[in-house]
């Protein structure tokens, strides 16, 4: 340790001390991802700029993974994690769907998801998911997830590298928080649409990670449906 | 003597006096604030009789954009201006001191200063801070000798070139100089160079965003085209996000009754008959 009396200054170079290098397994791939759920649909949107440091990989990268008729999965962060999560995701689904004859629901793979998270706790994949769906019921349900597994059940969340920025957004816009005298009406998908795409340009505005474009998905029991909106490209 | 009226004068130069504290402080676990550093895009081209200069807009925090239109381009002399790249406090007040000293300089000699003093100033005062003062500078003037384009480095050395790129998105820049610069271009074909080349770095570089700058420099004078191109165009709102009238919580309410003494005086009209 460099001594606060040395007044000389110190070049960890020409240091004869032993010092410790080490390779870093994981990237941040940046990207954010907003989902807005209603009584009967659900909505979520991903920016489509992958990048690293201060370049960008591509401006066309599709985070959303749509996982069965009713159920997507957005995924932001190391980019190599979120190819590998949903690769094993994808065949656990699979596996689900041949030993007991059905589908799986979206609270059956919001849980294991969780528990994927959690077995990888000491090498986690360093991935802010946000997964979406139909629950039996036929409401829309958004599940989010720390990378090591922990979940929540919310009806809108905003992650990623832009999140904390959008969440108190969305608070104050669909959980009608910190305002007085308001009457809270049901959310049409216009609405829930239309403030998806509001958050992302503020997004944009601020976060160096997040633009290009955005890719959203609507889910209603008629199935998916996918539209495209574009963002600044700077 | 000293007073609240009359404070001691404090000395010429940086105070270094906390540099003790915070170093043992520092070794104790305290995390010192981090100085703002603009990853940006400055460029400068020599063109026939003149010097273009160009400029991204954005100033960033870390991940986060600070400044969404900020100003790259500093002002050093009548014709002489300077481009700044890294931290920003550093090379917004190491331009401005170099620009006041040319100033009194002018004065004393009568004379237009030339490019290669305000150079020699800035390296000599970079490389006696060892390059912790942070500002990479891109320097472009016409003096009485013709135009000249200077890179000058936070450790002090520098360059005299006829084309050149500094800050993250140089390597953007560059790349649009190394393919299309040829020497001696006219001024609309100059400017339409740089444009390129600092769009190329707003595009492809993340430190770099928002506007284009230009300083076009000639003998006959000086065009700042403050915001020649607003590259990106902001995103227009789907919904209103006009808040209804009450929304705002009223915590507690207080009338406080304000006397007030009058008089009414009447002043007769004058009397202009």
């Amino acid at each position: 340790m460099h001594s606060v009396m040395d007044s000389r200054p110190f070049f960890e170079d020409y240091s004869v001390k032993p010092m410790q290098r080490q390779f870093s397994p994981y990237a941040d791939n940046g990207g954010s991802i907003i989902a807005i759920s209603g009584n009967d649909f659900v909505v979520i949107g991903a920016d489509t700029r992958l990048s690293s440091g201060y370049s960008i990989y591509t401006r066309d990268q599709n985070k959303l993974f749509k996982l069965s008729d009713t159920t997507v999965l957005g995924c932001s962060g190391c980019w190599c994690d979120t190819l590998s999560l949903t690769r094993i995701l994808n065949a656990r689904m699979q596996m689900y769907e041949q030993e007991h004859n059905k589908k799986m629901s979206t609270p059956a793979c919001a849980q294991m998801l969780s528990t994927m998270l959690y077995y990888k706790r000491f090498f986690p994949y360093y991935i802010s998911n946000i997964l979406v769906g139909l629950d039996s019921e036929g409401k829309g349900c958004v599940y989010s997830y720390d990378p090591i597994g922990h979940t929540e059940r919310s009806s809108y969340r905003a992650g990623g590298s832009a999140g904390a920025l959008l969440q108190p957004l969305l608070d104050n816009q669909v959980g009608m928080k910190n305002m007085q005298n308001v009457q809270n009406e049901p959310l049409t998908i216009e609405r829930a649409v239309g403030i998806l795409k509001d958050t992302f340009i503020s997004a944009a505005e601020r976060d160096i990670y997040t633009g290009d474009s955005i890719k959203i998905n609507v889910i209603t029991k008629d199935g998916i449906k996918e539209d495209t909106f574009e963002l600044r490209k700077d | 003597m000293t007073s609240i009226l009359c404070p001691e004068i404090p000395n010429a130069g940086f105070s270094f006096e906390n540099c003790k504290r915070n170093t043992l402080l520092q070794s104790k676990g305290l995390s010192l604030p981090k100085a703002t550093k603009t990853g940006t895009t400055i460029v400068g081209i020599q063109i026939k009789d003149g010097i273009v200069l160009g400029a991204d807009t954005r100033a960033t925090e870390d991940t986060t954009v600070a400044d969404k239109n900020c100003e790259k381009i500093h002002y050093i002399a009548p014709n002489i201006y300077c481009c700044g790249a890294g931290t920003a406090a550093d090379t917004e007040m190491s331009t401005q001191m170099i620009s006041s000293q040319l100033a009194l300089h002018s004065l004393y000699t009568n004379r237009q200063v030339r490019v290669c003093t305000a150079n020699m100033m800035l390296k000599q005062y970079l490389f006696r801070y060892q390059g912790y003062i942070g500002a990479a500078l891109i320097l472009g003037g016409v003096d009485s000798t013709g135009p000249h384009l200077y890179q000058i480095y936070p450790h002090g050395s520098t360059d005299k070139l006829p084309f050149t790129t500094m800050g993250s998105g140089s390597l953007a820049a560059m790349a649009v100089f190394e393919s299309r610069w040829k020497p001696d271009m006219e001024e609309t074909e100059g400017i339409q160079l740089v444009r390129d080349a600092i769009a190329a770095g707003i595009f492809n570089d993340l430190g770099s965003g928002s506007n284009v700058d230009i300083c076009v420099i000639r003998k006959s004078g000086v065009d700042y085209k403050r915001t020649y191109e607003e590259a990106n165009k902001k995103g227009t709102r789907q919904n209103s996000y006009r808040y209804p009238r009450g929304a705002t919580a009223v915590l507690s309410t207080k009338i406080q009754n304000i006397e007030i003494e009058t008089t009414v005086q009447h002043i007769e009209p004058m009397d202009t008959a």
